[in-house]
């Protein structure tokens, strides 16, 4: 396999979590040990109450696309070749929105409010992503 | 009672040679030295002598400190420094208001500096620098027009918009720059050029961009009071506002319509002026959908109507509403902001030439981003 050289994260004591679950195959996210909330990027505190205290509650892996974008511009050399891509902001049941990529499925095929369920990708070792795809009906 | 309302004035406006600096590039070039070019413009313009200068704000200047000494100014009153950020020209101007109609300082030089194109900036890719901002590169996710690109897919999908609906915007500005001898990008284009245009982020095109250019703006700002005795007539401000929408992405989720209502509201009411009055709209388009969504939150037209409003010339010199008269952007310069609000002054005084709006009385700057500012300048108190 040939090295991955797109742009990836520092794991971090904050966010090795994250990536530890989705090496699982599981997409987990802090949930506020205090008042419930639900919150993406991680953060030391809760943006809603400001607890420092939080679980990493696995979500249902459901969500709508709010919308999407299909990139033109080389603006990274390492996704050159995957021109033009997709990039979905994708509202999760659960609340927060991540940005992610919409697979399986051709970019004339996606819709804003389309729901999509979470599929993990390998990109290295140590870092899987999660990517999303159109929920079976 | 307001603490702003036509306290204050623009009184001195500078700028670099936009179009020639454009074919002119230099690696070594620094901001620096552009703005003291604009400096020198904007003193002469004011007629007031760099001593009566006590307030520096430094916007996408790399040192403050270096900027005053360049400028000679020792001992201002008050300074900052923003960062590189389009949304900081506002507040940069907000920030000059309330120092002058707190009295903390007398007379407020705004200068900014640009050497983005000379520096070879993307606005992309790997100078993405935000701890965060990896949740989305990894994806490839990059560039403030593509988050941009994502609210008008949102909009678009909502009230059902029709590919080409942000060419009247892109047209608009483009013949608005012919009329300008100091515009980066003079040639008139056609829908059909428009529409042939490539993607760079769909469902944006190249014409739906700003520029990349080199450049520098200064304007000065003081009080009416003082303002009445200089040189050219002053443009007054009659309110000034600002409000945010600050999360872990660019785009917003209601299109920055809560923050702009909150700044619209007190404007308006601050200035007693509102839509109905203003003879021309000086909007921020770093790309072309925020003229619509500006448009909209700022109440010239409702909710998802603003891309047929825009349609038949309406927003033209010759329309209703003449918006970016000097080109915007896209066609005049990228000069984050402050070419539009040096138009706007320009267009109150009646000195903008060819493309001057007859009996422009009354000009509304509009900047929405995540940090909303707006204000409105008269030439009458």
């Amino acid at each position: 396999m040939p090295p991955y050289e797109k742009p990836l994260p520092v794991l971090t004591a904050l966010n090795r979590p994250y990536f530890e679950a989705t090496k699982r195959g599981e997409l987990r996210l802090q949930t506020c040990s205090q008042c419930g909330h639900v919150r993406f990027p991680e953060s030391t505190h809760c943006p809603r109450c400001l607890s420092p205290e939080a679980v990493w509650t696995i979500m249902s892996g459901r969500g709508r696309v709010w919308s999407f974008i299909v990139m033109h511009q080389k603006y990274f050399r390492s996704f050159a070749s995957d021109l033009p891509y997709n990039c979905a902001l994708v509202q999760l049941e659960e609340g927060p929105l991540m940005m992610s990529t919409i697979v399986d499925t051709p970019a004339a095929s996606i819709h804003c409010d389309m729901p999509v369920t979470v599929v993990f990708e390998q990109a290295t070792e140590d870092i899987t992503l999660p990517k999303f795809r159109p929920a079976s009906t | 009672m307001s603490l702003i309302k036509d306290r204050t004035a623009i009184v001195g406006v500078g700028t670099t040679r936009f179009g020639e600096m454009y074919r002119d590039l230099d690696p070594e070039r620094t901001p620096y030295g552009l703005v003291a070019e604009a400096f020198k413009e904007a003193l002469e313009d004011s007629g007031l002598a760099k001593e009566q200068i006590d307030g520096l704000i430094c916007h996408r200047i790399p040192s403050y400190q270096r900027m005053a000494d360049v400028l000679g100014i020792r001992h201002p009153r008050i300074v900052y420094s923003f960062e590189g950020q389009g949304r900081m020209s506002g507040v940069s101007t907000l920030t000059a208001v309330m120092a002058v109609a707190t009295g903390q300082a007398n007379v407020v030089a705004c200068v900014y500096g640009n050497v983005g194109r000379s520096a070879g900036a993307k606005y992309g890719g790997e100078t993405e620098t935000a701890s965060t901002r990896i949740y989305d590169t990894m994806y490839g996710m990059t560039s403030p027009g593509a988050y941009v690109a994502m609210m008008y897919r949102r909009y678009q999908h909502v009230y059902g918009v029709p590919d080409g609906a942000l060419a009247p915007v892109a047209i608009s500005n483009r013949k608005n720059a012919a009329r300008n001898p100091n515009a980066v990008m003079r040639t008139p284009i056609t829908y059909d050029q428009y529409m042939a245009s490539r993607y760079i982020v769909e469902p944006l095109r190249l014409f739906d961009y700003c520029l990349i250019n080199d450049g520098a703006v200064v304007m000065i700002i003081t009080s009416a009071e003082r303002a009445r005795d200089l040189k050219k007539p002053p443009a007054y401000v009659a309110g000034m506002a600002s409000c945010t929408d600050l999360t872990n992405f660019y785009t917003s989720r209601d299109i920055f319509e809560t923050a702009s209502r909150d700044v619209a509201e007190r404007l308006y009411r601050d200035a007693g002026l509102g839509p109905t009055d203003v003879d021309c709209a000086q909007i921020y388009d770093n790309f072309t959908p925020t003229v619509l969504f500006s448009l909209e939150n700022f109440g010239y037209c409702p909710r998802g109507e603003a891309w047929q409003w825009v349609k038949d010339g309406r927003i033209e010199r010759e329309g209703e509403l003449p918006v970016n008269t000097a080109g915007g952007h896209t066609s005049e310069s990228y000069m984050q902001g402050w070419a539009l609000q040096v138009e706007a002054v320009r267009q109150v005084r009646g000195e903008a030439q060819a493309r001057q709006v007859p009996n422009c009385h009354v000009a509304h700057y509009i900047c929405v981003s995540p940090i909303v500012t707006s204000y409105i300048l008269h030439d009458q108190p």
